[in-house]
């Protein structure tokens, strides 16, 4: 059974790997084969973390039911009339709450996480002691302040209200290096994330599947 | 009512959530795990809502024989057997043992997940590795001082996260330049611009939540803002 499954899986990596060469209709069968099998894995995985787990053992079976949750499960069907054109605004009032709820929550989180502390943490401690010493760590004080020059011509370069001319423009300019500076890392690292996703598919072809490489 | 009760609820929730921040005691605390737990059914709904519009759209396809519906079959059978699988796994396992997961090792759906759906979904997201690659060729062209730096943050970093590079100039130093100088880029540069990034997007999202909440913007219910 183990050896059919492997070779289903590898059956199922090539035919993804064959939109290499060119869009073919094994490549669509297995991408028809995954749009399938996820969209039902997380409608299972939601059904019994969320509306099994939290509706049904805490409203029904519960010893002392919670009918607040009726409320949630009655919303939450609300929701489905979106498959019937006729009543589908009533679907209205459940993605009313899902979206106030969210700006309520990140209104305020996001604020504190993405701002402040953000805010915090580049204008605090810019000049660093090494604890062993106790003198100036000129490596990592030099590092706070360019952090620290990064974010605030970061943020002038984002601050589209004034032009960009004279003192303020040449600062947005600043901004735009670092910026340019963080897009090309993030490039590099998102890069090396699908290299590893790509190093872990040919092992499994050449190791558990050929068994090539031990 | 189809307008006014869709935003006296958003109002409402945004009201609750934002203020039991502030206020975390009854009845604010209260009212935010009530709405918490509402919230978490109702996400599963949303989650069923997709499947089953996928499901009518394969249906549809299939009924007018459009063009690729034999796609739209595989999809459907794959949707329904997938979910029978995890109904079957989920409830006999449940009648067994309480503890017992749908997702434990060894189930049906615990095979289809290791064997169906992890490769699918770990080859697609690998592929871009190649397109990447590709769309990396053309974009890395020093043609001014910005595209210079992008090409060198991401070719150190690139570089630096594979030990070829060290290798290649431990003849000149022992000193890891390559990894060291990625680390510094992600370090300092890479935190500075990412830190602007969050703090404009922060201001962004409270913005458009206040703009939510106080029913300016009603694009979620239909409506457009103003």
């Amino acid at each position: 059974m183990e050896m059919i499954s492997i070779w289903i899986a590898a059956i199922l990596t090539l035919g993804i790997f064959s939109f290499l060469y060119k869009d073919n209709p094994l490549y669509k069968a297995c991408e028809a084969l995954f749009v399938g099998v996820s969209a039902a894995y997380w409608a299972i995985v939601f059904y019994f973390d969320n509306i099994y787990k939290k509706f049904y053992e805490g409203a029904v079976t519960a010893d002392e039911p919670d009918y607040f949750l009726w409320i949630g499960a009655i919303l939450g069907l609300l929701f489905l009339t979106r498959l019937i054109p006729k009543i589908g605004w009533v679907s209205r009032w459940p993605m009313a709450l899902i979206v106030g709820a969210t700006a309520g929550l990140w209104m305020v989180g996001y604020f504190v996480s993405n701002a402040m502390n953000q805010i915090g943490s580049t204008i605090s401690g810019i000049i660093v002691y090494d604890t062993a010493t106790g003198f100036v760590a000129w490596g990592e004080t030099f590092g706070s302040l360019v952090i620290l020059v990064g974010v605030l011509s970061g943020l002038v370069y984002f601050f589209f209200s004034k032009e960009h001319k004279g003192v303020f423009g040449a600062t947005a300019k600043v901004g735009t290096w670092f910026l340019m500076v963080t897009f090309g890392a993030s490039f590099g690292y998102t890069v090396m994330s699908r290299m590893s996703l790509l190093i872990g598919r040919v092992d499994f072809l050449l190791g558990d599947w050929l068994g090539i490489l031990r | 009512m189809r307008r006014q009760i869709p935003i006296l609820i958003t109002t409402i929730a945004g009201l609750v959530f934002a203020i039991s921040y502030f206020i975390p005691h009854d009845p604010f605390g209260e009212s935010e795990s009530i709405f918490g737990d509402w919230i978490t059914i109702v996400q599963a709904f949303a989650v069923w809502l997709g499947a089953l519009n996928l499901l009518k759209i394969s249906f549809e396809k299939i009924s007018s024989k459009s063009a690729d519906w034999p796609y739209a079959a595989i999809i459907v059978v794959s949707l329904m057997g997938t979910l029978a699988v995890g109904f079957y796994d989920g409830y006999s396992g449940m009648a067994q043992d309480p503890q017992i997961s749908f997702r434990d090792p060894g189930t049906n759906f615990d095979w289809l997940y290791r064997f169906i759906y992890t490769p699918l979904s770990a080859t697609m997201f690998s592929m871009l590795a190649f397109f990447v690659a590709s769309a990396s060729y053309r974009a890395f062209r020093a043609r001014n001082v910005q595209a210079t730096l992008l090409l060198i943050a991401g070719f150190f970093v690139m570089g630096g996260r594979v030990p070829l590079f060290d290798m290649m100039i431990s003849p000149i130093t022992d000193f890891p330049v390559f990894s060291w100088f990625a680390d510094w880029i992600m370090t300092y540069p890479n935190t500075a611009g990412q830190r602007a990034i969050m703090i404009g997007i922060a201001l962004g999202i409270m913005s458009s939540s206040l703009r939510i909440i106080l029913g300016i913007e009603r694009s979620h219910i239909g409506g457009g803002s103003g």
